[in-house]
């Protein structure tokens, strides 16, 4: 028991040096704002880029650029090389069977608009059902109610208890014989929920469905492997995961690439083109019409090269210490409500401070020097479902530290000092 | 805390924001409008009953926000009531300027109306909170011109 009791998971982070090490790799956070040093907790949002990255992005526009794919020169081959590469680092990031099932877009709400605009008639009928959850972004409900209204289909969402947990038991209710696509997130971006998606994609294939996952939230938590959970489409964004903002992956097992129609028409998609009518490029190719982004796809290989130098696990274990210790320090705070309580989560907090709205949250700890996230995430249905108009979210990358949790909690005594609760 | 912080959260503000004034629904008023800033979410309705002359003869506001978006609304409710609608629509310009810290609107107003606003002026050193302050005024504006719908966007 006292071995186990030193690795709780309070004192199961980074050591001290190790920390400082991997802070001084991200120039971002080395500022002070409002006078005080920035306490960067908005990853959910968007992560701050290690020098790896912004040094790859510098050398590869200034030695390596020119177009991919068709040029037979010096430069294109190097740049096509770096892109191809790029998409070699990502597959093995997921676990993918091959790098023809991952697809450059420009970011996770691009991804999963792709598979949405292929679900149209013919694959979805008026009447057919989309299953979708209360724990969505809104980026994976709306591209839904699109597909829906065009083709007569409706979106149901399971619903969620008052934890924040998907309820798997209401969702075995809502598969059924009209349930075309089950689409559904690994981790919510508002809450932190992980959720059951071995589980969900285990009953949806039961019933012969396939399975969306939003990876967004995920990616940056936690190693993931697509081939283990049997997902049908898994999406996730860079710039969440250390990498350029611009680009995001699809990944989609072949056998679903190669039924789906282009999404786009244009140049590097096609085999063939003439005016009596045009044959396909095949996976991947045939899903990234035009010059693709290819300096963010570069950027992305670099993020996750710099992460796997670091390691999924330990990153996950650094954020769980986090957590917990955000999660006592937080509750600890009269009048401070945590929403989302699910049995595993990600390291992301959202809670409201009683009769403060979190918009003046926000304003009062940005003063303080600490950045949150306050609104409603793009997540209007959750907000809904916990009678909350907004709330603040503190999220966090394996770069915060225990000094970062303690000045969130200090500058929430400001807020308490200026409304006088 | 910094001056900046001081002045946005002054006491005035927040009294109205703990204590929001005229914060129910006119029934069978005219002139309503629903206000929406999609960005953060905050949501309010304004009611105002005109006379045949067209001034303001009653305002009132229902909604959730921040303390500057409800402070605001209860505020403006305070001071648009008794105004010509004319004077009210000028009042809203002056109330942009002054949040912006832009312009001049050119109409002669109650000084006494706008220096009441002046507590609101904090929000310009905080541009994120621009539209929190402006969201009942656009509101009301909307409701005046017969819209029935305003938003920050």
């Amino acid at each position: 028991m006292a071995a186990l009791e030193k690795h709780s998971p309070a004192r199961n982070g980074f050591d001290t040096d190790e920390l400082a090490r991997i802070r001084a790799d991200f120039p971002g956070l080395d500022q002070a704002v409002h006078g005080k040093p920035l306490v960067y907790l908005d990853n959910a949002a968007s992560a701050q880029k290690p020098r790896a990255v912004i040094e790859r992005l510098s050398t590869f526009y200034g030695h390596d650029y020119a177009n991919v794919h068709r040029g037979v020169h010096t430069l294109s081959q190097r740049a096509t090389e770096a892109y191809e590469g790029a998409r070699e680092s990502v597959r093995r990031f997921l676990n993918a069977p091959t790098g023809e099932e991952i697809i450059f877009t420009k970011n996770a709400t691009e991804a999963i608009n792709l598979v949405a605009s292929c679900f149209r008639e013919g694959v979805l009928e008026a009447g057919d059902e989309i299953v979708s959850s209360l724990l969505e972004h809104h980026s994976n409900i709306v591209p839904w109610q699109l597909a829906a209204e065009r083709t007569g289909a409706r979106v149901l969402p399971v619903p969620i208890d008052d934890n924040g947990e998907f309820l798997l038991d209401r969702y075995r209710e809502l598969l059924g014989p009209k349930t075309r696509l089950v689409a559904v997130t690994h981790v919510s971006n508002a809450i932190g929920t992980v959720t059951p998606i071995a589980e969900i994609i285990r009953l949806a294939h039961e019933q012969g469905v396939p399975v969306l996952v939003d990876g967004s939230q995920a990616a940056p938590h936690m190693a993931i492997d697509v081939q283990a959970l049997d997902a049908d489409f898994y999406v996730f964004t860079g710039h969440k995961v250390f990498g350029p903002s611009g680009i995001g992956v699809l990944f989609g097992k072949r056998e679903w690439l190669d039924r789906l129609p282009p999404y786009q028409g244009g140049g590097d998609m096609i085999e063939r083109v003439s005016f009596a009518g045009t044959t396909f490029a095949k996976p991947p190719h045939k899903f990234e019409a035009g010059t693709p982004p290819i300096a963010q796809a570069v950027g992305l290989g670099a993020a996750i090269d710099y992460v796997n130098g670091i390691g999924m696990a330990r990153v996950a274990a650094h954020e769980a210490m986090l957590l917990a210790y955000a999660t006592e320090r937080l509750s600890a705070i009269n009048s401070l409500e945590i929403v989302g309580r699910a049995s595993r989560k990600a390291a992301i907090l959202s809670f409201n401070l009683m009769g403060v709205h979190a918009h003046d949250v926000g304003t009062i700890v940005d003063h303080s020097g600490v950045a949150i996230r306050v609104g409603h995430h793009c997540a209007q249905p959750l907000m809904d479902h916990f009678d909350v108009a907004s709330t603040a979210r503190a999220s966090f990358a394996f770069y915060n530290s225990r000094e970062d949790v303690d000045a969130l909690a200090d500058s929430l005594k400001s807020v308490q000092e200026i409304f006088g609760r | 805390m910094s001056d900046d912080l001081r002045e946005l959260y002054q006491e005035v503000i927040l009294d109205h924001s703990r204590d929001p004034r005229n914060f129910r629904e006119l029934p069978d008023c005219v002139h309503t409008a629903h206000g929406e800033n999609p960005l953060c979410g905050d949501r309010l309705d304004i009611y105002l009953t005109l006379d045949g002359d067209g001034k303001i003869t009653d305002a009132a506001f229902k909604g959730r926000g921040c303390a500057i978006s409800m402070a605001s609304a209860s505020m403006m409710t305070e001071i648009i009531r008794g105004l010509d609608m004319e004077k009210a629509k000028a009042l809203f310009e002056r109330f942009h300027d002054l949040v912006m810290g832009s312009g001049e609107a050119d109409i002669s107003l109650d000084e006494d109306d706008l220096d009441k606003l002046q507590v609101l002026a904090g929000v310009r050193q905080f541009p994120m909170r621009v539209k929190c302050a402006t969201l009942a005024w656009h509101t009301m504006n909307a409701a005046l011109e017969g819209d029935a719908v305003a938003s920050t966007e």
